[in-house]
């Protein structure tokens, strides 16, 4: 039933997609009939799709194992809560997630842009739903990924989700980065349509750049996600290995992330346009990439995930997407030329240049780490592969100008920047790098990692820039507007959320950055093994292994420790643990095989603003397996009938033999079995008790890395008041909606300049020049309003009336 | 010297010079690349391998072969898809969860004279196996 049902749904998502695009192309010349015709296909798709993710998601809750996704990748056994988020444990169910997020969101961008950019939109609706039709077409015809495929007949239960991935992140962790990878489709489609319509303002700037910012801000969420995941769960005490498939999702939010600063310049100055169309094109074949990346196997990962049917086609995508755009770019080269150049490279545009080329470096530094290993391979035969250090070595010195820039950036105005005005904003900053430098000179041993001491130096330097913009902000709304301090910050972020907004994502990197620094700069990190009562000192503290603890059910093998960690003035108690599971499906069968299956390691971990007390403990099972072992032995001898076994034994072997000869006699015995196995093993686990019971434990002292996760939580705030809608925005007719757009942001660049110059930023000689230059350009946006020789133009260009 | 030049002139020395720091910055980084590389070698191509060279070891953990000591773990590793031929090994360091008999690991360490591999310390590497497909094993 679901799995007709669902087929069906799927195939009709395929066609409204196929539908959707041919009649967006009908619509290209502008005609409102089909414009209208394929949006609405883009809503049904949209909603086929969600349509098919509910029943996957009520086929995992109700476990319907007549689909073999749900077989495959839950059991009844596995939590409700990880029944949810089995879908995108599996191959199918993760195609299925990315078809429905682009649906979507492709749904929302049409919404948003339904009276507006009438030549640009038919080629993005194109795009938009070219690529959703990829992806229901590849569940339906590649092979192996249709997530309403059957089996039959239907199993009585499922292989499980494995134990490694029951972890609350799981919930979130993967819906976001491909909520992350996805939303930048928007962008991408939306510049195709620019380009192949040549309307190369920036108005399909403004129309997505809120999809760009949340698809950066999810991709970013996603990464810390997983970095925090590896951190208390994966049992090696790091959140970042220079895995292949981590680097995938870095890279494109690294182009992302220059991409959302180079299209201000595109806003405000018209310039880098060919720069911008490049960067959107490079952000989603990365995205694609990270896609394809984790379904090829072509790189050794961790997250490796096995060869698949999918990743030839992902391949050709990727393809056809950067040859046709390369194309597109280049035929459309006269149009994107810029409307100005650069007039000062002390200049907020010139920074953010900079900016984006340490981006990219990063960038394409990853990429060829990433990709060594296939480059090595085609040039000396030989398979090899460069280690974090190698990363570390590159990417250290870029991470830390980017720190500069993101300090240097925001204290600098749009065109030019005056000596004067230059001194005036440097100043605090400079003195509170230099105060920095002096602190950690004389009070800690920082100065010994120069790479961590350079990035607390400028880490400084930009805290206290980003400050100043605000305290300075909020002092020229009171001098203009009065009120108190803190109404004047909220009023002034209220004002701008882009800006300030943009400034409380620069103040999230930069702490998150000073946290990962530190973390891994000055960690302590220590392998000790200790029996039951004995301690060992790590740097100040003194860790006890108090007592050994074991716990066991059907399903898994505990072992674990009670560690007392005393310092000078405070202790703490601890309980790190170890946990062996059955191989998954396997509800029966030997007790050794517990340690066959998948172990998963619980951290304990005591976090503090100063630093983490970070423990793991890895049990010698010797013991234990050898008793298993022996247990097991036993246990087949007896069902054997060997002489000289205890009596409840023999009555199970007298049930066996009974039930060979009389089926329905075999759950009893199967039932008897299992609890004197039970019995076994619960013994078994009170002898590791007293057995000895060593165990190596891994310490890890992580000073600051509590600021990492507090760092990107305040980054994500700010990406958040960035995107939040400003209030009460008038609905206007088409195409004085475009260019009553241009007008405001004209008005706005404006209030900008004003607010700039009451904070002292901009010298008066220079604000008299800008301001000049801006309300020529406001002149000529209403005179296009008004058409040409309109009267009055001098009135009407009057100072925007609400100041800031 | 530069402000004498016109405009014209001076953004296209600009270009020139800004390009060619990228090709040498970008040169250094192919170049130290290939020499900071470890090469991927399997058990069959390690037992031959001289002494004190390091290298990736790819392959499969043999099944059963897994003891923990007090120096850390030994087992032996098996080429990925040839199980007749494998090698012992020492490791100490952390040891993924994933890590256990039959599964494939990358190890980057040393063959010692006494014919086994020893692992650097932190180095150990599991695949998962795979959320994408189900278990193999």
């Amino acid at each position: 039933m679901t799995a007709s049902l669902g087929g069906v749904a799927l195939a009709l998502a395929f066609l409204t997609a196929l539908v959707a695009v041919g009649m967006a192309l009908l619509g290209r010349d502008g005609e409102q009939r089909w414009i209208l015709f394929s949006r609405r296909a883009v809503y049904a798709l949209c909603a086929l799709l969600t349509l098919c993710v509910a029943l996957v998601e009520v086929a995992f809750v109700g476990d319907d194992f007549s689909l073999s996704v749900v077989q495959g990748h839950s059991s009844i056994e596995t939590p409700t809560f990880y029944k949810w988020a089995a879908m995108w444990s599996s191959q199918e169910g993760s195609l299925l997630l990315w078809a429905w997020v682009l649906s979507v969101a492709s749904s929302l961008a049409l919404y948003a842009t339904r009276d507006k950019l009438r030549e640009i939109v038919p080629w993005a609706t194109a795009v938009m739903a070219g690529v959703a039709s990829f992806f229901t077409g590849l569940m339906l015809f590649a092979g192996g990924v249709n997530p309403f495929s059957t089996l039959s007949p239907v199993p009585a239960d499922g292989v499980g989700l494995n134990p490694l991935l029951q972890h609350p992140s799981m919930m979130i962790h993967p819906p976001m980065l491909y909520s992350g990878y996805v939303a930048f489709t928007i962008p991408f489609a939306f510049a195709i349509g620019a380009l192949i319509a040549r309307r190369l303002d920036a108005s399909w700037i403004r129309a997505t750049r809120r999809f760009a910012l949340i698809a950066w801000a999810l991709l970013g969420f996603g990464l810390l996600l997983g970095a925090r995941w590896s951190y208390t769960e994966l049992g090696w005490g790091g959140y970042w290995a220079w895995d292949p498939v981590e680097n995938a999702a870095l890279m494109p939010w690294l182009i992302g992330t220059a991409f959302l600063h180079s299209i201000m310049v595109q806003e405000k100055r018209g310039m880098l346009k060919v720069w911008n169309a490049c960067l959107i094109v490079a952000t989603f074949t990365l995205a694609l990439l990270g896609t394809f990346l984790v379904r090829s196997g072509v790189l050794q990962s961790i997250h490796a995930f096995g060869d698949s049917t999918v990743g030839p086609y992902i391949l050709g995508l990727i393809a056809v997407v950067l040859l046709g755009s390369t194309a597109l770019i280049v035929s459309r080269l006269d149009d994107l030329r810029s409307e100005k150049r650069i007039d000062s490279l002390a200049s907020r545009e010139a920074v953010f240049l900079v900016n984006n080329l340490l981006l990219v470096a990063l960038c394409a530094t990853i990429f060829w780490g990433t990709f060594f290993p296939l480059i090595a391979e085609l040039f000396t035969g030989e398979k090899s592969s460069l280690a974090a250090p190698w990363f570390d070595r590159y990417t250290t010195p870029l991470a830390i100008g980017l720190v500069l820039f993101t300090g240097v950036g925001p204290l600098l105005a749009w065109r030019r920047v005056s000596w004067a005005s230059a001194k005036r904003v440097f100043l605090a900053p400079g003195i509170a790098a230099a105060a920095v430098a002096v602190g950690l000179l004389l009070f800690s041993d920082a100065a010994s990692q120069l790479w961590a001491f350079a990035l607390f130096v400028f880490a400084g330097f930009a805290l206290t820039g980003l400050a100043q913009e605000f305290w300075r902000g909020a002092a020229a709304r009171r001098s203009l507007r009065g009120g108190s301090m803190p109404q004047a910050l909220v009023a002034i972020v209220a004002g701008n959320r882009r800006r300030y907004g943009g400034y409380i994502v620069h103040v999230g990197i930069v702490v998150l950055l000073v946290g990962i620094a530190a973390s891994s700069s000055f960690q302590t990190n220590r392998d000790v093994r200790l029996a039951p009562g004995e301690s060992a000192a790590v740097n100040d503290r003194t860790v006890t292994y108090e007592r050994p603890t074991v716990a066991v059910d059907g399903q898994r093998f505990t072992l674990g420790a009670v560690v007392r960690v005393e310092q000078s003035d405070k202790e703490f108690v601890l309980t790190p643990s170890r946990d062996f599971f059955r191989p998954t499906g396997m509800s029966s069968g030997t007790i050794a095989n517990f340690f066959d299956g998948e172990a998963t390691t619980e951290v304990g971990l005591k976090a503090g603003f100063g630093s983490d007390f970070w423990i793991a403990m890895q049990p010698d099972v010797t013991d234990v397996l050898a008793a298993a072992r022996a247990a097991d032995e036993g246990f087949r001898a007896c069902v054997r009938g060997a002489p000289g076994t205890p009596p409840q034994c023999r009555a199970v072997s007298q049930l066996m033999q009974a039930a060979a000869a009389d089926p329905s006699l075999r759950p009893v015995a199967l039932a008897q079995i299992e609890s004197l196995q039970e019995a076994t093993a619960a013994r078994i686990a009170r002898s590791y008790l007293t057995s000895g019971a060593t165990a190596t434990f891994r310490v890890i002292v992580d000073p600051l890395v509590t600021w990492m996760w507090i760092g990107g939580l305040i980054a994500l705030a700010g990406a958040l008041i960035a995107v939040w809608p400003a209030r009460g925005r008038r609905r206007t007719p088409v195409v004085v909606g475009e260019l009553e757009a241009l007008k405001e942001a004209k008005y706005r660049e404006i209030r900008d300049a004003e607010l700039d110059h009451a904070a002292g930023k901009l010298s008066d000689e220079d604000f008299a020049l800008l301001d000049a230059e801006l309300r020529n350009e406001a002149v000529e946006i209403l005179d296009r309003g008004n058409g040409a020789g309109a009267s009055g133009r001098a009135e009407q260009a009057e100072r925007p009336s609400e100041p800031v | 010297m530069l402000g004498a030049l016109d405009p014209q002139r001076k953004r296209k020395i600009r270009l020139v010079v800004a390009l060619g720091v990228a090709v040498l910055l970008a040169t250094a980084l192919v170049y130290t690349s290939f020499s900071a590389s470890t090469e991927a070698r399997e058990p069959s191509q390690l037992i031959a391998a001289t002494p004190g060279t390091v290298y990736d070891m790819t392959g499969r953990v043999v099944p059963g072969s897994v003891r923990q000591g007090e120096e850390g773990l030994r087992f032996r590793v098996a080429d990925r898809d040839d199980a007749s031929v494998s090698i012992p090994v020492t490791y100490s360091g952390t040891v993924p969860d994933p890590f256990r008999g039959g599964r494939e690991i990358i190890l980057t360490g040393e063959m010692t004279q006494n014919g086994a591999f020893a692992g650097q310390r932190d180095t150990l590497v599991t695949k998962c196996p795979s959320k994408f497909t189900t278990d193999d094993s």
